[in-house]
């Protein structure tokens, strides 16, 4: 028994539609309803919003698509200038009435998109239907100029034609209303799947070559362990894939050992070169969280007392790691080095370029201009697991 | 024979499963009969839905304006003394978002233009705000819409005067003996004022003083304070003439208003259906769960626009499996529009995401409210691992800052300043864009939840 019914539209458009949209029948349902008959009138702008992967950009796309409403499709992260979105809007209005050629379109500002969009309109063949402009990543019309999006919410008013602008995004319409408010689209949330729902659309691409029931019972143990942290679908989606292999070793045989000794030996030759650059990166990692007067304390083979004074005692709470690394000049640096490292290290020209090349690698960065008096002063820009990992 | 097909929303869901509101009209239909008249019926509701998609979407002027009488005739009076009589005249259109300025304006204009009077006799310029960005493109707009662009030409005109001098003496010049009235409309009015010298706004209001041809200026805008953006020399050309729409009805009226709004005009072609249609909006008025409904809408914002907002989203429910509107759709409508959006997202988070935020939600408690950045944030998160945890698995810490990361892509967490290209992200300030009890009513909610993770957000945390 079908769930999504709608007077305007075939059956068989529509049955093919729900087998598209799995666990979307309720907003599907709801589009459909708001949409109403293909020429009749609609909210003249909807703002469709929810987590990444929950089927906005997909569902929109289908719907579209299987019931062959006009529409014109825009990625607004893709066309990101105003002038840029516009053209795009009129290139692919030309496009809609099945036109093979598109001729250039220069849309310079809001107003000329109007007069070129009424004219598009116009000539087209669209007999009154309902034309619909889906903005995607709707989000970053903010950055455009300020006009760009209440121009849109209210379209349908300024070209007085019938048009509906969808937004999709997954940031809250709050964050999108301009400061003397504007026309208030018509909001849909578009739910998070549960875990069942995320159960059933993951074991439905199960690859061939295993049962249904076998795949299924992997995405359960999967779901049991990921959903905790992640529950965006693509991105289970990829785990899923990437697990699978694993998860069917003890049914497929194990591999040779041939291929392994040869990958070894590739691997170490980079690790060999790498050696001195870890030391650095480690005396970069004690300079910049160390405090300059517990130099003494911890690199050199006597040290004094050093007495706490009222000052560090009130200081003592904010530790350091928790407010960032401190920069340190090039001196102390190769200090810090020489007092690691057991053996001579002369400053040579070697050390200097490797310095640079850390930089270069973003594991240190550079703090000042380059022409300081006292030396080039650099900053630490590496965690500390990542040194733990690295020192072992 | 076709089977009855199941309703294919939550709404008409919802609605079988409330008692169905029977129309005034006593209408013995048994379900062949039903099945007989489906197909006048469909034809009949698709009709409707026309014509109140239009009025509710496309503010299609229709019948009488509805708590606007006096600012209509106002207006009205204004205007034909321009275009009956040619006298020159400027008013500004007061009122916020969504109160009807513009339907009102173009009430009256077609009301107008029905007029022998001042049918083939009123030039009109529309211009909006977010369109015409500055006076130079709203000049060209000027000689657009006035049909001139073949007399100016390549002209080079001196300054904005002379240029809209020379239109309006183009316009003289015409196979008109006497002047053409002319009305400007300014949408988003104080949009204009933001303009270089405010330049278009002085030469329109001097002509509406001092030109020979009549001249109207009428602005709209949602600035009450619009008055005090003009500069001094536009002000004193203004004739000071104010038109508020305040949305100044009561609740009764409002009710009135929603009976009038859902009724299908006379000229409805099926009388019948109309004649149901509207007894079933007067039953409606006085139903006391609709009532409430409204209740809650007005009480939150008096704009006809989110009541038309409201009846489109009812209207779009009625098919010809279910022919009326009824109690049930318009709760459901209501319950649609008013969800809480920062609530729904949170809803859709994974739990090491909420357990941030109830880490950020502590810090906000300890700190007062001062920026915290990641690392804090993390350190939280460990005590709570270390010490109350027993569901939650200790996750490295690149794990964590993707979380985190997620968080401030969804904008629920915002840092104070733009990041430098070459910080780091993980001491940058940030602060919590969701308070305390919208988090605990989240959590109500969460699916889910572990009871450790919601016995951690109610704790006072006097273990630091």
């Amino acid at each position: 028994m079908p769930n999504l019914e709608h007077p305007a539209y075939p059956a068989a458009d529509l049955l093919r539609l729900e087998s598209l949209v799995p666990c979307r029948e309720s907003q599907v349902s709801m589009l459909l309803s708001i949409f109403g008959e293909r020429q009749h009138f609609s909210f003249p702008s909807i703002f469709i919003y929810g987590h990444t992967s929950s089927g906005k950009t997909y569902v929109m796309q289908t719907l579209l698509s299987t019931l062959q409403l006009p529409h014109v499709f825009v990625n607004c992260v893709e066309y990101f200038t105003s002038r840029l979105l516009l053209e795009e809007i009129l290139i692919k209005l030309q496009s809609c009435s099945g036109t093979e050629q598109t001729s250039p379109v220069r849309c310079d500002s809001l107003n000329d998109f109007v007069r070129l969009f009424k004219q598009a309109v116009a000539s087209q063949e669209l007999q009154d239907q309902t034309l619909y402009i889906v903005l995607d990543r709707a989000e970053q019309l903010r950055e455009m100029e300020a006009n760009i999006l209440p121009a849109f919410l209210r379209l349908q008013e300024l070209t007085d034609t019938n048009v509906t602008v969808v937004l999709l995004s997954e940031i809250v319409w709050e964050l999108f209303r301009p400061n003397t408010g504007c026309f208030e689209p018509f909001t849909i949330y578009f739910p998070d799947y549960s875990i069942g729902h995320l159960q059933k659309i993951l074991t439905q691409n199960h690859p061939p070559e295993y049962s249904a029931d076998f795949y299924a019972a992997y995405i359960n143990i999967l779901l049991g362990v990921f959903y905790m942290v992640c529950r965006d679908l693509k991105e289970l989606r990829h785990l899923a894939a990437l697990n699978f292999a694993k998860y069917c070793e003890p049914v497929v045989r194990g591999e040779a050992n041939e291929r392994d000794t040869r990958k070894l030996w590739k691997n170490i030759e980079p690790h060999l070169k790498k050696a001195m650059q870890t030391f650095l990166l480690i005396a970069a990692y004690l300079a910049s969280y160390n405090p300059v007067r517990t130099d003494k304390r911890f690199f050199l083979k006597h040290h004094g007392k050093i007495r706490k004074t009222n000052f560090m005692k009130k200081h003592e709470k904010t530790s350091n790691h928790l407010l960032g690394p401190k920069p340190f000049p090039l001196d102390r640096l190769l200090a810090i080095l020489y007092s690691i490292v057991d053996e001579r290290v002369a400053p040579t020209a070697n050390i200097f370029s490797q310095i640079t090349s850390l930089v270069t690698l973003q594991l240190l960065s550079m703090v000042g201009q380059n022409d300081q008096l006292d030396g080039p002063r650099y900053k630490c820009t590496v965690s500390l697991d990542f040194i733990r990992a690295v020192a072992r | 024979m076709r089977p009855l097909s199941r309703p294919s929303s939550a709404r008409a869901a919802a609605s079988l499963r409330e008692p169905r509101m029977q129309p005034m009209k006593p209408s013995a239909m048994s379900k062949r009969k039903v099945k007989d008249s489906s197909a006048e019926s469909a034809e009949s509701i698709s009709q409707m839905q026309k014509i109140l998609r239009e009025r509710f979407c496309h503010h299609c002027a229709a019948g009488k304006l509805a708590g606007m009488e006096q600012q209509y005739r106002h207006l009205l009076e204004l205007l034909k003394r321009t275009t009956v009589h040619g006298e020159s005249n400027s008013a500004l259109l007061i009122g916020p978002r969504g109160s009807g300025k513009t339907t009102l304006l173009n009430h009256v204009l077609k009301d107008l233009r029905e007029m022998k009077e001042v049918r083939e006799n009123l030039l009109e310029v529309h211009l909006n705000g977010l369109l015409q960005t500055n006076d130079k493109v709203a000049l060209k707009e000027i000689t657009r819409q006035l049909q001139l662009e073949n007399v100016v030409g390549d002209k080079v005109f001196g300054s904005f005067a002379e240029n809209l001098a020379f239109l309006l003496e183009a316009l003289r010049k015409g196979n008109r003996t006497s002047s053409c009235p002319i009305l400007f409309v300014l949408d988003e009015f104080d949009l204009f004022v933001h303009h270089k010298n405010q330049t278009l706004l002085y030469n329109l209001f001097d002509i509406s003083q001092s030109a020979q041809t009549p001249v109207t200026v009428i602005g709209l805008t949602c600035r009450q304070d619009i008055l005090e953006l003009l500069e001094k020399r536009v002000k004193s050309r203004f004739s000071h003439r104010q038109i508020y729409l305040m949305n100044s009805f009561n609740f009764t009226q409002y009710m009135k208003i929603f009976k009038k709004e859902l009724s299908l005009p006379d000229e409805f072609p099926d009388e019948t259906f109309a004649q149901k249609w509207n007894n079933n909006a007067q039953h409606l008025s006085e139903d006391k769960t609709v009532q409430d409904v409204l209740r809650k809408l007005f009480q939150h914002s008096k704009e006809l626009r989110s009541l038309h907002s409201l009846l489109m989203l009812a209207v779009s429910a009625v098919t010809v499996h279910h022919p009326l509107l009824t109690a049930a759709d318009l709760q459901e409508a209501s319950r649609q529009h008013s969800s809480d959006s920062k609530a729904n997202i949170v809803h859709g988070l994974s739990v090491l995401e909420i357990c941030l935020i109830i880490a950020m939600k502590h810090l906000n408690e300890v700190y007062d409210g001062e920026p915290f950045n990641f690392q804090m944030v993390y350190n939280e998160f460990q005590k709570f691992i270390q010490r109350k945890a027993h569901s939650m698995y200790n996750f490295e810490k690149p794990v964590v800052m993707k979380a985190f990361e997620h968080l401030l892509q969804l904008e629920l967490v915002q840092p104070l300043e733009r990041p430098a290209a070459r910080a780091q992200r993980e001491y940058l300030l940030m602060k919590l864009l969701l308070d305390s009890s919208q988090i605990m009513d989240a959590l109500q909610v969460y699916p889910n939840c572990p009871t450790d993770v919601k016995q951690w957000a109610a704790s006072s945390l006097s273990w630091l």
